[in-house]
């Protein structure tokens, strides 16, 4: 059962990922990114980990992507890209080069490290009948307890982001150009 | 008392430095006699240091002063000390003692003169430069000097420096010497590299032991020599000593007849035990270098009509004869000649410049003539120390000069006939000079019109504080041979006094037929003597012979001359390519590699394209190396 | 069924995590529109996600759960910010593309 449900939800993200690389209109790309986004949520919930699961579809697939969409609204949503050429020469062969060269890199270490990785933590708590909410307290006693510091900190960063973007996304008053770029 | 020798150099210091600040205000004579009382109380200074010498045994007589602890570094350890021993208080007494009658006359010479206080700063300045060179412990100290007077050379040579040809022999003065200055240089290096050290001690008696190899002593004694060659105007470097005489009188007398020649001489005989340790041929090379510049010289000044310029080459021949002693092996004899020469020498010089002073600045020798009346003391003086100078037993040249002969027959008879012939001919150019100038016709009389329209132009004689030296010059010129009569063992004085610092180097002539034969030699140097002044007399006095007095002597045989075509010549040619070289290879090299840096930088900038995709590669390629690098660590 | 005995390991996860590491790292480099630039960087965000969540499990330690929480919320600003960024400079343009800005080179 599980195999199966890896297969589909690993052909959901495979899918998505290839859509957005591979796209040329921004809103295709986008949609093709929810795709990945819930193929990796199945995924989380395949191994247990349910309250991530639930976050990422809520903060990932539900507020970066639309936010993205907002972006592309805002930018104009028919300006593709146009796919055909490329102006440095080199760049698709170096980076198809790079891609093959690091994921048969990645794929090398994790199967020669595959022995090495013994069971050591306090054990994962895993939701059952009995019990809904295991996951979700032993992630929030981590956080709370260990990564507290880190928690607030996270906090700040998130005010500082948001007032940031304000401040950015700004216009002028004046129409001169901020940052002097090629026309 | 010996410990107060470090006064002898710092009174004419003192003087200096005072002259300097207050010397304009002090003005003409005070000046002039605040510098003699300077030079004279280092001479009293001297003379009690003497003293308490003499009264010592002789190996108590060295002593080492040291003020203070001058250069250490690393493995040179430099003091400024003074080494208080026979030697250097020989030279140190006739130095101060002979400078004191220079300063003395040079109240009187510079009389009027507008830059007279400046004068005695530069004399005061001369002597003790001069005493840090022969009171010096080390080479260093002793090099210190050596610079200092060929400073004060080049200050005193072009005094009256308005005049082109004044600035111009200074400056030749001191390139020449900077020449011979690189030799000195050379062997203070090797000194330093053969034996870690450079004090004379330390040196000479390495060289005692044995621990200099023959190589290394032949280099220094050579450098050594060429450093002398520079300093007391021998023959390749000999040139600016003429010239020099566009100074005035007094600094004729005192740098290049009494003192400052004397240098080299003097570094010979200190580092002595050096040139004997060196190669066999390396003294006959200072010998035969010493019997070719007094042969020239005595050549040259037998067709000089300057009075000044007779005086110089004459010089120049009698250092030539130390130089013979001393690659003879005599360094008593040689120092003994220096100390008679400086008296003669000196007596000469102030003579002639009592004549000139006389006869209104006029140098020509066939304007004078006949002087003897009209400057009777200055004559007398003067005859005195052309019979010195000529080799005319009692005077004291006779005795040093017949010294000398007598050990470079023992040692080479073909320099002891150049050592005759120069004999002959500096009797004869000397009478020749003292007839030109205090006998025969009255030339002068026919000169007045020139000599200022104030009615007849009569020579006259000159200030008695300029007539004072040249007679108490002339008493030590009669009795100088005193020093060293050849007579009995026991007369030997300055042969034992100096034994101590000489007595490897000496040669030793005992039982030599030169030795047991000295009287024939005596008599044959006499016979020499007095042929020469013969012949003078017969070619000048009455008249009788022709004079022959070609023009390539009177060119010095075109060796100045020679010089410039070679310097403009192939010299020129030469020091354009070395700095073309250092223009463009080295130089080149330095400006090529700043080249070569900004040509890669031109090819390298290119990666930084702008583009941030390329930016991301990059850095993409970066983790893909580190990864691979960590895998292969971890499997390896 | 002999298929249903085979359980997807640990590994499967890393391996899959990094394929899609790898194709969101092609995305970055390809694509010229700054927004599908971005999309690739959270592909790649997502690929690290998977493999805490994976090494999580076969460890049995809490721990990678939790540092995958907090890259959410770093990602989250992360976006926040670039987005506001690329609507500063783009704005005003007719043809979007990274290649543009490139001013500051050497």
């Amino acid at each position: 059962m599980e195999l199966v449900v890896f297969i589909c939800a690993a052909a959901m993200v495979l899918a998505g990922a290839l859509g957005v690389v591979l796209r040329s209109n921004p809103v295709h790309a986008a949609l093709s990114l929810v795709l990945t986004l819930f193929g990796i949520a199945v995924m989380f919930v395949s191994q247990h980990a349910e309250f991530l699961a639930a976050v990422q579809v809520v903060v990932y697939a539900g507020a970066i992507v639309v936010l993205f969409l907002f972006v592309i609204m805002l930018l104009g949503v028919d300006r593709a890209e146009n796919l055909e050429t490329e102006p440095l020469g080199i760049q698709r062969p170096l980076a198809i080069i790079l891609g093959l060269g690091f994921v048969a890199l990645l794929i090398t270490a994790i199967l020669k490290g595959r022995d090495a990785l013994n069971m050591r933590g306090d054990g994962i708590n895993v939701a059952s009948d009995g019990d809904h909410d295991a996951n979700i307290r032993q992630i929030a006693r981590s956080i709370f307890t260990n990564y507290v510091v880190a928690f607030e900190v996270t906090s700040v960063l998130l005010i500082v982001a948001v007032v940031g973007t304000v401040v950015l996304a700004r216009k002028r008053k004046s129409d001169k150009d901020l940052i002097g770029v090629a026309p | 008392m010996l410990n107060t020798v470090w006064l002898v150099p710092a009174l004419p210091l003192t003087g200096f430095l005072l002259l300097v600040l207050f010397g304009r205000r002090l003005g003409e004579p005070k000046a002039g006699w605040f510098a003699s009382a300077m030079c004279g109380s280092a001479f009293v200074v001297t003379l009690l240091v003497f003293l308490n010498m003499v009264s010592k045994t002789a190996e108590e007589r060295s002593h080492v002063v040291k003020v203070f602890s001058w250069i250490p570094v690393g493995s040179l350890h430099v003091d400024l000390a003074f080494l208080a021993d026979q030697l250097s208080i020989t030279m140190a007494l006739f130095i101060t003692g002979i400078g004191t009658l220079i300063h003395l006359y040079a109240v009187g010479y510079m009389h009027g003169d507008a830059k007279f206080s400046k004068f005695f700063i530069y004399l005061n300045l001369f002597v003790f430069s001069m005493l840090m060179l022969v009171l010096g412990e080390n080479l260093l100290v002793t090099f210190l000097g050596w610079e200092g007077v060929g400073t004060c050379s080049y200050f005193l040579i072009s005094f009256w420096h308005t005049r082109d040809s004044a600035a111009t022999a200074g400056k030749k003065a001191f390139v020449t010497n900077r020449v011979g200055d690189w030799g000195f240089m050379m062997a203070m290096f090797l000194a330093f590299g053969a034996v870690g050290t450079l004090s004379y001690g330390s040196i000479n008696s390495a060289a005692h032991a044995g621990s200099i190899s023959h190589v290394t002593a032949t280099a220094i004694a050579l450098m050594l020599f060429v450093g002398a060659c520079g300093k007391s105007a021998q023959l390749p470097l000999y040139l600016w000593l003429p010239d020099a005489m566009e100074g005035p009188t007094p600094v004729s007398a005192l740098i290049h007849a009494a003192t400052m020649v004397t240098a080299g001489v003097f570094l010979m005989t200190r580092m002595n035990p050096v040139l004997a340790e060196a190669y066999h041929w390396a003294p006959t090379i200072i010998a035969v270098v010493g019997a070719a510049t007094a042969l020239f010289a005595a050549t040259v000044a037998v067709a000089q009509n300057d009075i000044k310029k007779v005086l110089a080459y004459s010089t120049v021949s009698q250092l030539g004869y130390m130089f013979l002693a001393v690659g003879s092996g005599a360094y008593v004899a040689a120092i003994f000649h220096m100390v008679t020469h400086a008296f003669f020498k000196a007596l000469l010089f102030l003579g002639s410049g009592s004549v000139i002073h006389g006869m209104h600045h006029e140098q020509d020798m066939r304007k004078m003539g006949a002087l003897r009346v009209l400057m009777p003391i200055t004559g007398f003086t003067f005859i005195i120390g052309w019979l010195a100078i000529a080799g005319v037993p009692p005077f004291a040249g006779f005795w040093s000069k017949d010294e000398i002969l007598l050990y470079v027959f023992a040692n080479n008879r073909a320099l002891y006939v150049v050592g005759l012939i120069t004999a002959l001919l500096t009797a004869f150019y000397m009478t020749r000079q003292v007839i030109m100038v205090f006998f025969g016709e009255a030339k002068w009389k026919d000169q007045s019109e020139e000599h200022g329209a104030h009615g007849d132009f009569v020579p006259h004689e000159s200030p008695k504080i300029m007539l004072l030296p040249l007679v108490v010059l002339a008493i030590l010129s009669v009795g100088g041979g005193l020093l060293q009569l050849p007579f009995t063992k026991n007369l030997h004085f300055l042969e034992k006094w100096l034994e101590p610092i000489v007595a490897h180097g000496e040669a030793h002539i005992d039982g030599s037929w030169a030795s047991n034969n000295k009287y024939l030699l005596m008599l044959v140097a006499i016979v020499v003597a007095l042929s020469g002044i013969a012949l003078a007399v017969g070619v000048y006095g009455k008249k009788k012979l022709p004079a022959i007095e070609p023009q390539i002597l009177a060119n010095a045989w075109n060796y100045d001359k020679g010089v410039s075509a070679f310097m403009g010549g192939p010299g020129r040619q030469s020091f354009e390519g070395v700095a073309w070289a250092d223009a463009h290879v080295i130089d080149g090299a330095v400006r090529g590699t700043g080249l070569l840096v900004r040509q890669s930088s031109g090819i390298v900038r290119k990666i930084q394209s702008g583009y941030v995709r390329v930016y991301a590669a990059a850095i993409v390629i970066g983790v893909l190396a580190m990864l691979a690098w960590f895998m292969w660590r971890g499997v390896a | 069924m002999m298929l249903a005995t085979i359980v997807p390991t640990s590994t499967w996860y890393l391996i899959l995590g990094a394929i899609l590491f790898g194709i969101g790292m092609v995305g970055v480099l390809v694509r010229r529109n700054p927004l599908i630039m971005f999309m690739s960087i959270e592909l790649m965000l997502n690929a690290v996600n998977l493999t805490f969540v994976a090494l999580s499990t076969k460890l049995t330690d809490i721990n990678g759960q939790t540092a995958v929480f907090f890259v959410l919320v770093v990602a989250a600003a992360e976006v926040v910010v670039g987005l506001g960024i690329i609507v500063s400079i783009m704005r005003r343009r007719s043809e979007i593309s990274v290649d543009d800005l490139s001013a500051l080179k050497g």
